[in-house]
């Protein structure tokens, strides 16, 4: 019985099932904790769930898709100034949350992009995605909205350089936590 | 959103349609990689909307503008590194932030923390990138909007 509960995992599920209870409970009593923080879960759980699998099956069809590096010469060491640019760009094109990126920095990793660029790509989806800036523009306005950008891209460009010149010379791997065996 | 579903709609459609083994493939990795990370994930989202119901929004804004300073600006970093806010509440968010008379600064510190700096989402991280990667790429991420802030009040 145990092995069975360790094989399916339920252990990692343990604190969804007593959220999941709570939920169920304050549906009855009224309880407000359990109501509001209920109401966050699902408007997380929603974007979460509406994404995820859609960013996965994108990812899956390009891993078999492209040969591993391939994608060397336009983002991998020595690509340069462009590297740079087109890492920047993609980033850019992409919406979501920022657990989002990481397989997506798994999977250019593997592909042959270089550490800098990596985390040129995690910095430019946390800050720049193109639909969060039309956002931000409306908020808060044209120009802070500019200088923010403005003075967010060299940080974690700065932040790129700075992460390659530590982890050249040692290990550095992005895992890929799995189901099961890939 | 749309565009990523026909995107991946259409990739699949092309992907079927020129190796079906590959394609299946292809999926099977993609449902392991949403497998292995969704009880995690779960439990942080379970955790963020727990903490966000005890400290609500009303009460992130009096934080925020009770200290000026250079306690705001800590408290701006401290509550950006924390909070797991999605963009379309921290824009309106931070909005009121300006109008209630926090400065640009203190909200540009607030803004940036809270987009590259996430220290509930820290153990997803790790599970990528490993503990070392992890807290150095936030370490930095802080370090930097504390600069980005900085740049804003000179030039705002």
């Amino acid at each position: 019985m145990r092995k069975l509960i360790q094989k399916i995992g339920l252990g990692e599920y343990l604190l969804v099932v007593m959220f999941g209870l709570v939920l169920l409970i304050s549906r009855f009593t009224g309880w407000s904790l359990g109501l509001g923080a209920g109401k966050n879960f699902w408007s997380f759980f929603s974007e979460m769930i509406a994404f995820l699998p859609l960013m996965f099956i994108l990812i899956g069809l390009v891993d078999v898709w492209v040969p591993n590096n391939k994608i060397e010469k336009h983002i991998g060491p020595g690509s340069g100034i462009m590297g740079t640019f087109w890492i920047v760009l993609l980033a850019m094109l992409q919406a979501g949350p920022l657990y989002g990126a990481f397989p997506v920095a798994y999977l250019l990793s593997k592909k042959g992009c270089s550490i800098k660029n990596v985390f040129i790509y995690l910095g430019a989806f946390s800050t720049l995605k193109i639909p969060m800036l039309a956002f931000e523009i409306g908020f808060l306005g044209f120009k802070f909205s500019l200088l923010r950008t403005l003075f967010t891209l060299p940080v974690f460009i700065g932040i790129g350089y700075i992460m390659e010149w530590y982890f050249k010379d040692r290990e550095f791997t992005i895992d890929l936590p799995a189901y099961g065996k890939l | 959103m749309y565009i990523l579903i026909v995107i991946t709609v259409v990739a699949l459609l092309a992907s079927f349609w020129a190796d079906r083994g590959k394609t299946l493939k292809g999926l099977k990795k993609s449902l392991n990689m949403l497998l292995g990370i969704l009880p995690m994930l779960l439990n942080v989202l379970i955790l963020v909307s727990i903490v966000l119901y005890l400290v609500p929004k009303e009460t992130l804004v009096q934080w925020l503008g009770a200290n000026s300073g250079l306690a705001g600006y800590a408290v701006a970093a401290i509550i950006g590194s924390i909070a797991l806010i999605p963009g379309f509440v921290a824009f309106p968010l931070a909005a009121l932030l300006l109008k209630s008379g926090v400065g640009y600064a203190v909200t540009a510190v607030f803004i940036t923390t809270l987009m590259m700096v996430g220290i509930l989402t820290l153990p997803v991280e790790i599970k990528y990138f490993g503990r070392k990667v992890a807290l150095m790429r936030n370490a930095l991420s802080l370090a930097g909007a504390l600069l980005v802030g900085l740049l804003i009040r000179v030039f705002m």
